[in-house]
């Protein structure tokens, strides 16, 4: 996967992830004109672009879009379900999440994301692996604020 | 506002609610200057922040950026928490780090010490944190860095699980930043063997670090093949509930069973009968499960299950492709389940089953197969509502064309072709010329069909196009009568379009004879009847159409007085622009002096062409490369057919290109640039990487001044370049000469871009395969259109032996190519060189010479310039001239450049008619000397 966009049906970009290097204005004017591109479409139309040499897959979740470019040689059903099991591990961690989960934890979002692809792969499909990392994480923070509370 | 889980922020969400009060986007704005203005002067302050608030302040740059505006400090505080003790703060130092730096940031020493740290530390999840953050950035330096660390923490039997996972992806993003810190040697099985893990998490990430490698290196992780086929094969029997987790709404460890599927993808069908069995009742268990009723009527049970159906389906056309006994029946079987799906009411199965019928209906086995469902892909053209599935059934047609459903088939697509999207037209425009071309049996059909195309679609009707269908109708004269009299007819309706005007003024221009029996199409009314069109064209079918009339006045001399009126108008005569005036001027002028005979032979009739590809299906590939490919395996007799109808092709001018290349690719040793050898041994074992960007420097370096020699060589491939470039243009010959013993197939040999900077490049297609000790030829046309000029790369792959071979090399195309060399006197010189003294104008560079003090004249003279005699008054400097030519205009080169033979120095001077040039020809020129 060279990259993921989620963006609201505003076009405002929630979470930005790239595999790939790119300037900073490369990635500005491709968020510009993917999101404006999947904006138009219809929701009955098919959830795969070609653009420029590669494939953008797209799903619609409430208010959000999410997607992401893949190579050519890559799987598009497959993605559309990665997509589907970040929403899902968003959805389990934040408990039914909404947009506003993600604007307001976007830190999150992302360490969720990290657990689930590493470098554009897939790291780890098993839900229940990614929630107890994600636990593990939260763990370690909740003990060092005890420790802040008793020092302070 | 929404809980907040761990620690929250409570700052940052404050100021996140504010942004999201703003009412306009300049009170946005005007907070977030606001927060920039308090940051700062945090991060300023004597005050010293404790970790908690750093974070906070990260954080909250962290969202102003995510927001779209740029930020350009806090990055030291950032990289200052990745040293904290506190695991939240780090995690937070890292994400910024991630998200916001740039790999050439200066900083990165420091966060590279932090990770080190990290990496050593003992808690897992911070070893994960410094594994994560390597694969977040993945520069070459982090490659450099860590790739002797990372392969140990992926084998070493202590690690956990997690942290293997992570390593093997992060091992993976720094092979894909650097080649060549991937691990080999002893490594290799030890990593091969990943696939034998018993935690499915660690298999999933090992197998695309796997699948990397192997693309790399076929050859030494060829080992994988049959684990990867027993770990497929344990996946595919097992029942869902086997693997708990990893199954995903019922369908078994979907993830790693089409990473598998891919990986086996990089090598030829097992050859080992029991693992070869095993693939193919794997595959089979796959497309039997297809026909299996769903056990979930959600949608994602039926995506993954498809998914993994179409990666199954990939694997054995590729197998197919290699030519290896796939079971006939597995492609039909695919061919059947894809046909279920093309009535799908997903959208998106029926897109991809357009999709994969596309490359079956290539392999000669399913082409049958694919050619049952033509129906149902028309019917897709007229019902379809979405623009991206139309056009893959457009290509479905155009791959599954042959003689027996041409007719059908092209007529279905000139339909569509009325109401068709205009984003499609071109292109498709383009598909019926080809089809059209390739498959007519009849040319009066296929001169039908252009004109047609003219008709419906003209706008889209490139000069290709036209071009073509005049070539044809002058090489083959049993339809040259058709042509006139049917182009005679379209020319009577009311509105005809500018092409078919083009067409039609060539084609009378040249056969009008043969209908000017007939007294309704007699040659005052043909010429009538163009002529009324005449006003309403532009300029440049304006002059073809006066090219017209001259010929009219050789093929009927009975008209002549009347074209002479019309060439002397004061509207030709005298036009403003100076080509039409000119033909005017000069015809009238033909017409009147030349005797019947010598306008006879000057106006004779074109000569047949010289066959070549045709230019359509270049430009066809250039926009997409992967479609034409599968047209050009496709069923072979098919084209072979069309070939057969084809005007014979006049015999290839054996002389020059021939001779050219046995100096190139024959035995002459002399002849091969000495330079060109040592490359051998680097690119020896390097032959089975992907990439082999760079091995051709040596070549590209001696090619800098020569127009002739070789680019690359291996033990397999030998290519050299035989160039000629005259003002903006080039044309260059590109041979590839196989040495091995063996044939290659799948010969492919394209632009990797055809969209370069400053410069239009088009390659032709070459063959196929090339024979042992065989070689083929490509010509590739080169037009300057600026002066910054990007390298145009050439992409190369073939398979050997059944391995696949991929690489990519820089084609000789220098701005300097451009350059021809003037010459002038003393005079003249000095006085141009006193005209260039802006200093943008000039370059001016001291330098130490790197080769042998000789033959400078002739180094200058092979990169383009022409050396001035009698100008310096110091015999040994050197004086050199010349004209850069590109689209866009023209700039004048003076070059001076003297030696100090006892410093072993050079001074060389440029100066350039244009800001800039100098520089690069300076940058060009210095590693010669």
């Amino acid at each position: 996967m060279q990259f993921m966009l989620l963006f609201s049906r505003q076009g405002k970009l929630r979470l930005q992830k790239w595999y790939t290097a790119h300037p900073d204005k490369t990635k500005k004017k491709i968020t510009r004109e993917l999101v404006t591109t999947i904006l138009t479409r219809k929701p009955k139309m098919c959830s795969f672009l070609e653009w420029r040499d590669l494939k953008v897959v797209y799903k619609r979740y409430a208010s959000l879009y999410f997607c992401c470019a893949i190579e050519q040689t890559d799987n598009e059903l497959l993605t559309l379900e990665i997509i589907h099991r970040y929403v899902e591990l968003l959805d389990k961690y934040f408990g039914s999440v909404c947009e506003l989960d993600i604007i307001f934890n976007f830190e999150k979002a992302y360490f969720i994301l990290d657990e689930l692809l590493l470098g554009g792969e897939v790291q780890e499909t098993s839900k229940k692996t990614v929630l107890k990392a994600i636990a593990a994480q939260d763990l370690l923070q909740e003990d060092e604020q005890v420790e802040q509370g008793i020092q302070d | 506002m929404p809980a907040v889980r761990g620690d929250g922020i409570r700052g940052l969400a404050v100021f996140i609610s504010d942004i999201r009060n703003c009412k306009s986007k300049e009170a946005e704005i005007k907070r977030i200057n606001k927060e920039l203005a308090n940051i700062r002067s945090k991060f300023k302050g004597d005050k010293t922040l404790d970790g908690y608030q750093k974070k906070k302040y990260v954080c909250k740059l962290l969202f102003i950026f995510l927001l779209g505006h740029d930020i350009d400090f806090g990055h030291m505080e950032a990289v200052n928490l990745l040293s904290s003790n506190k695991y939240s703060e780090k995690q937070i130092g890292y994400l910024f780090i991630s998200v916001l730096l740039d790999e050439n940031n200066d900083l990165m020493r420091l966060i590279i010490q932090s990770v080190k740290n990290d990496l050593c530390a003992r808690n897992p999840i911070h070893v994960n944190l410094a594994l994560q953050c390597i694969a977040n950035i993945g520069s070459r330096e982090m490659a450099e860095t860590f790739a002797n660390e990372i392969p140990k923490l992926l084998v070493n039997g202590d690690t956990l699980d997690v942290v293997k996972q992570s390593a093997a992806l992060c091992l993976l993003r720094l092979i894909r930043a650097n080649q060549d810190v991937a691990p080999a040697g002893e490594w290799t099985t030890r990593i091969i063997h990943l696939l034998n893990d018993p935690h499915m998490g660690v298999v999933t990430a090992a197998v695309s670090l796997i699948d990397a490698l192997a693309k790399r290196s076929p050859e030494e992780y060829k080992g994988c093949v049959s684990l990867a086929v027993s770990r497929l094969s344990r996946i595919v029997t097992s029942s869902y509930t086997d693997l708990q987790d990893y199954t995903y709404y019922f369908v078994p460890a979907p993830w790693l069973s089409i990473k598998l599927l891919r990986l086996l993808q990089n090598y030829p069908p097992p050859e080992d009968p029991g693992v070869k069995g095993r693939l193919n009742e794997c595959l089979d268990t796959l497309l039997n499960r297809a026909q299996e009723p769903p056990k979930s009527k959600k949608v994602q049970h039926s995506n993954a299950k498809n998914a993994v159906l179409f990666e199954a389906i990939s694997l054995i056309i590729h197998m197919d492709r290699l030519g290896a006994a796939v079971e006939p029946s597995l492609l039909v079987r695919a061919c059947n389940q894809l046909g279920t799906f093309l009535q799908h009411r997903e959208t998106n199965l029926r897109y991809l089953a357009l999709e994969s019928l596309c490359l079956l209906a290539t392999s000669e086995f399913s082409h049958e197969a694919v050619k049952r469902h033509q129906e149902t892909v028309v019917s897709a053209l007229k019902s379809e509502r979405d623009v991206s599935v139309r056009q893959r059934a457009v290509d479905l047609l155009y791959a599954m064309c042959d003689k027996t459903n041409s007719e059908d088939i092209v007529s279905e697509m000139l339909s569509y072709l009325e109401t068709a999207d205009y984003s499609i037209r071109e292109e498709m425009v383009l598909k019926v010329a080809i089809l059209a071309e390739k498959y007519a049996s009849d040319y009066s059909w296929y001169v039908d069909v252009i004109l047609n195309l003219i008709r419906i679609a003209g706008d889209y009707v490139s000069e290709e196009v036209w071009y073509r269908v005049v070539q044809i109708v002058i090489n083959r004269d049993d339809v040259q009568g058709y042509a006139a009299k049917t182009v005679f007819e379209a020319l009577q309706a009311p509105a005809c379009h500018e092409n078919m005007v083009k067409v039609a003024g060539y084609i009378l221009g040249e056969f009008g004879n043969l209908i000017a029996g007939d007294s309704r199409s007699g040659p005052m009314v043909q010429f009538r009847l163009l002529h009324s069109k005449y006003h309403l064209c532009s300029l440049p079918t304006r002059c073809l159409l006066l090219t017209t009339y001259v010929k009219f006045i050789n093929l009927f001399p009975e008209i002549k007085h009347e074209i002479q009126a019309v060439l002397r108008q004061d509207s030709n005569m005298r036009c403003a622009d100076n080509e039409l005036q000119q033909r005017a001027v000069e015809y009238l002028a033909l017409s009147q002096v030349a005797s019947q005979d010598v306008l006879a032979t000057v106006l004779e009739e074109m000569p047949p062409f010289a066959e070549r590809e045709s230019s359509i299906l270049a430009i066809l590939k250039r926009k997409k490369p992967n479609m034409t490919e599968g047209i050009q395996a496709s069923a072979k007799e098919n084209i072979k057919a069309a070939q057969d109808i084809l005007p014979a092709a006049p015999p290839p001018k054996a002389s020059d290109t021939a001779s050219g290349m046995v100096d190139l690719l024959g035995l002459g040793d002399e002849v091969i640039p000495e330079s060109a050898r040592p490359v051998k041994d680097e690119s020896q074992e390097e032959q089975h990487t992907v990439s082999l960007g760079t091995t051709n420097e040596e070549g590209l370096h001696k090619l800098t001044l020569k127009n002739q020699g070789v680019l690359f060589e291996s033990d397999i491939l030998q290519i050299g370049i035989k160039a000629e470039f005259r003002q903006s243009l080039g044309r260059m010959s590109v041979f590839y000469g196989n040495k091995s013993p063996v044939r290659l197939n799948g010969f492919v040999a394209a632009l990797a871009s055809a969209d370069l900077e400053g410069i239009q490049v088009m390659a032709s297609q070459v063959d196929q395969a090339v024979e042992a000790g065989a070689q083929v030829e490509q010509t590739i046309n080169i037009e300057a259109v600026g002066f910054e000029i990007e390298k145009p790369q050439l992409s190369v792959q073939f398979s050997y032996c059944g391995v696949p071979q991929k690489f990519q090399i820089q084609l000789p195309v220098f701005l300097h190519k451009f350059l021809e060399g003037t010459m002038m006197n003393a005079e003249a010189f000095f006085m141009r060189w006193k005209n260039l003294t802006q200093p943008s104008q000039e370059e001016q560079r001291i330098f130490k010479s790197t080769q042998a003090m000789t033959e400078e004249s002739l180094k200058l003279s092979g990169f383009g310039f022409g050396v001035l005699q009698g100008v310096d008054p110091n015999p040994d400097n050197l004086v050199g001239a010349g004209i850069l030519h590109t689209k866009q205009g023209q700039v004048g080169l003076l070059l001076r450049l003297e030696p100090n033979r006892n410093a072993g120095m050079y001074r060389l001077t440029v100066r350039a008619s244009r800001d800039g040039v100098a520089k690069m020809i300076v940058d060009a020129l210095e590693p010669h000397f």
